[in-house]
């Protein structure tokens, strides 16, 4: 009965925010549509995140490395073989898949805080080729000047903020949707259930790498997928667009929003983002100071504040010890969800 | 003449950038030894480790003056500087539940962002020049070529607090007290010795290895808004392709990166920016596992 209650009362809530999201272009001015629909493609790359650290147990730092490569290969493509959003979309999310597939074997006997660290360097490394790659990506300076996106086959340009606005709400949340469907079926089931108890679901028969590296390449998919949603949005991106500092933040909004629930993901990398973007505007030159002092304020908040599921990646029992065994993903290093 | 340069002709090039190499990997040792130390024995992910080393950086720019006692001193203020941040750390990271990595990374990177913005409000946005001790300006020849003295001394030096480190660990109290807490930290605290005052001395020790790296390596990874970054970057590699192993794979790792940074950009220019994720990769495909081997402190 109580469960109901909470059901119904988040299905209103979501609802209510999208209605919210779906009237603001006709409330804010061009600037703020502008700035909302690339907030929310980063709140797609949020999602990824979480899909990776609450969803699947691996903490992830390095999810901007499969965004900006559909950024990229979103704006080559629309440069040279199409204007149509769709195909951008889809050509953006097979790259991120194929970086994140690329890169399968290097995270997906890790755990816990080496994820962390490899997912790291991964993206700092995509950074530094990005700005020295100049013959494809511009360099630092980015790339800027593609032709304006038609959503569809026979569909007009869109031309305006809310049209390029409208367009990113619509992508975001289909695969927003698509990934509550999918989390929902046995593959979300198992997904969770290795995530909590790995030694278990292997001992009944299942490949839990298997299941870790499909998760990894889903996610590099909707990273990617939201990078032609930033190129649609920004009509411009750089090596800055995929900084170290955007995937902590992106963390630290899923960990804010409660890293196991993907709405909480997306309203928490919002919430993130949002405050940078603000703080940049109001503190020029002192918003990295506020924002890091916001961080470490928040991480102190956060055991009792508003988090209902906070990843503890390792019992504190086995507190400054290591795994202790070579099997990848032994007990200790699974995360554990504390009410 | 023309004899001699035609024979070594295939060599000679890439000398210069091995050498270079070898001062770089040594300097991205001291740097990244420190964060393999408090990963490894307070087991704390730090992310702010770059900016430990920036400190170092900046103090170096702001006090040598070309003498040899600015360099003395430049040391002492910037290695006291990056320990006395490393205790703040270690207080800061105090009330959080040891063993949340999550919660540490994202701890130490606003403490990253903060202290980022703090030194580039203090020494201002543009990168310093740093002036090296005049003895030591000009260049030396070695092999017949001419090649930067503080390079070859920074060597030496380097070399030494390598060699430092080693002894430390294997053959003093608090070196053991370190390899035993990474083996069982329970039983050091059963000894008596308290696991938040190895933290705190741990973070303070790293913090020192990192500031000594920004005074001494500032002609070579200069203090700048980008060092932060790119310290705990190469930092973070030496951990992953020294696999947490011994000191000796931290060292190998670290040299393996400077000669890529270096003689890999001489060797293969349009390849240079893959080389060190390739290495990267191709050490994770060959030891998957390597990572999650324990960790041994010598």
């Amino acid at each position: 009965m109580r469960d109901e209650v909470i059901r119904r009362a988040r299905g209103a809530v979501a609802a209510l925010v999208l209605a919210g999201l779906v009237v603001a272009p006709w409330v804010v001015d061009d600037y703020t549509t502008a700035i909302l629909a690339r907030t929310l493609a980063l709140a797609l790359v949020g999602v990824s995140v979480a899909l990776l650290t609450g969803v699947a147990g691996m903490p992830t730092l390095g999810q901007t490395a499969p965004y900006a490569a559909g950024a990229y290969a979103c704006v080559v493509v629309g440069g040279r073989i199409s204007d149509v959003g769709v195909v951008q979309l889809a050509v953006a999310a097979g790259a991120g898949a194929v970086l994140a597939a690329l890169t399968v074997p290097l995270v997906v006997h890790a755990r816990g805080v080496i994820v962390l660290m490899i997912t790291l360097a991964i993206g700092e490394l995509v950074v530094t080729i990005l700005g020295r790659w100049r013959s494809v990506t511009g360099g630092t300076d980015g790339l800027a000047g593609m032709p304006a996106v038609r959503p569809f086959w026979g569909l007009p340009a869109l031309a305006s903020d809310q049209a390029r606005y409208m367009y990113t709400l619509a992508v975001v949340a289909t695969l927003v949707g698509a990934v509550l469907l999918l989390l929902r079926t046995r593959a979300g089931l198992l997904l969770r259930a290795g995530r909590d108890d790995e030694a278990r679901l292997r001992a009944s028969g299942h490949r839990v790498a298997l299941h870790v590296s499909g998760a990894h390449i889903a996610a590099g998919a909707i990273a990617g997928g939201a990078g032609s949603l930033l190129v649609v949005a920004q009509q411009y991106i750089s090596p800055a667009d995929f900084g170290f500092d955007t995937s902590a933040l992106l963390l630290l909004g899923v960990v804010i929003g409660g890293t196991a629930s993907i709405g909480g993901a997306l309203v928490g990398a919002a919430l993130v983002i949002a405050v940078r973007d603000w703080l940049f505007g109001v503190l020029p030159g002192h918003a990295p100071l506020v924002l890091g002092a916001l961080f470490v304020a928040t991480v102190y908040l956060l055991p009792t504040g508003v988090n209902q599921a906070r990843v503890r990646l390792r019992p504190s029992s086995a507190a400054p010890g290591h795994p202790q065994s070579p099997p990848a993903r032994d007990h200790a290093a699974v995360p554990e969800l504390r009410a | 003449m023309m004899a001699v340069a035609a024979g070594t002709n295939r060599i000679d090039p890439y000398l210069i950038p091995a050498l270079d190499g070898v001062a770089y990997g040594l300097l991205v040792f001291v740097a990244a030894s420190g964060l393999v130390f408090c990963f490894g024995v307070a087991n704390i992910l730090n992310l702010a480790h770059g900016t430990l080393y920036a400190i170092g950086g900046y103090t170096a720019a702001a006090l040598l003056d070309g003498g040899w006692a600015s360099l003395a001193l430049a040391l002492a203020v910037g290695v006291l500087a990056a320990a006395a941040a490393g205790v703040l750390l270690a207080g800061l990271l105090a009330p959080v539940a040891t063993g949340n990595h999550l919660t540490q990374a994202l701890l130490t990177f606003g403490v990253a962002l903060a202290g980022g913005s703090l030194l580039v409000a203090g020494f201002g946005p543009d990168d310093p020049r740093v002036q090296v001790p005049a003895a030591l300006e000009g260049s030396v020849v070695v092999a017949g070529h001419r090649y930067a003295a503080y390079r070859l001394v920074f060597i030496v030096v380097a070399a030494v607090i390598a060699a430092a480190l080693y002894l430390v660990m294997r053959r003093t109290r608090a070196g053991m007290l370190v390899r035993a807490a990474v083996d069982d930290a329970e039983m050091v605290a059963c000894l008596g010795v308290s696991p938040a005052r190895i933290r705190a001395g741990v973070l303070a020790a790293a913090g020192a290895l990192a500031g000594a790296a920004g005074v001494l390596g500032a002609p070579i990874i200069g203090p700048g808004t980008d060092t932060a970054d790119t310290v705990l970057l190469l930092s973070l590699v030496v951990v992953v392709l020294g696999g947490l192993g011994s000191m000796a794979g931290t060292l190998l790792a670290a040299l393996a990166i400077g000669e890529i940074q270096t003689l890999g950009v001489a060797l293969l220019p349009s390849a240079a920016p893959f080389l060190l994720f390739a290495a990267m990769a191709a050490v994770l495909a060959v030891r998957a596992r390597g990572l999650a081997s324990r960790w041994r402190a010598t």
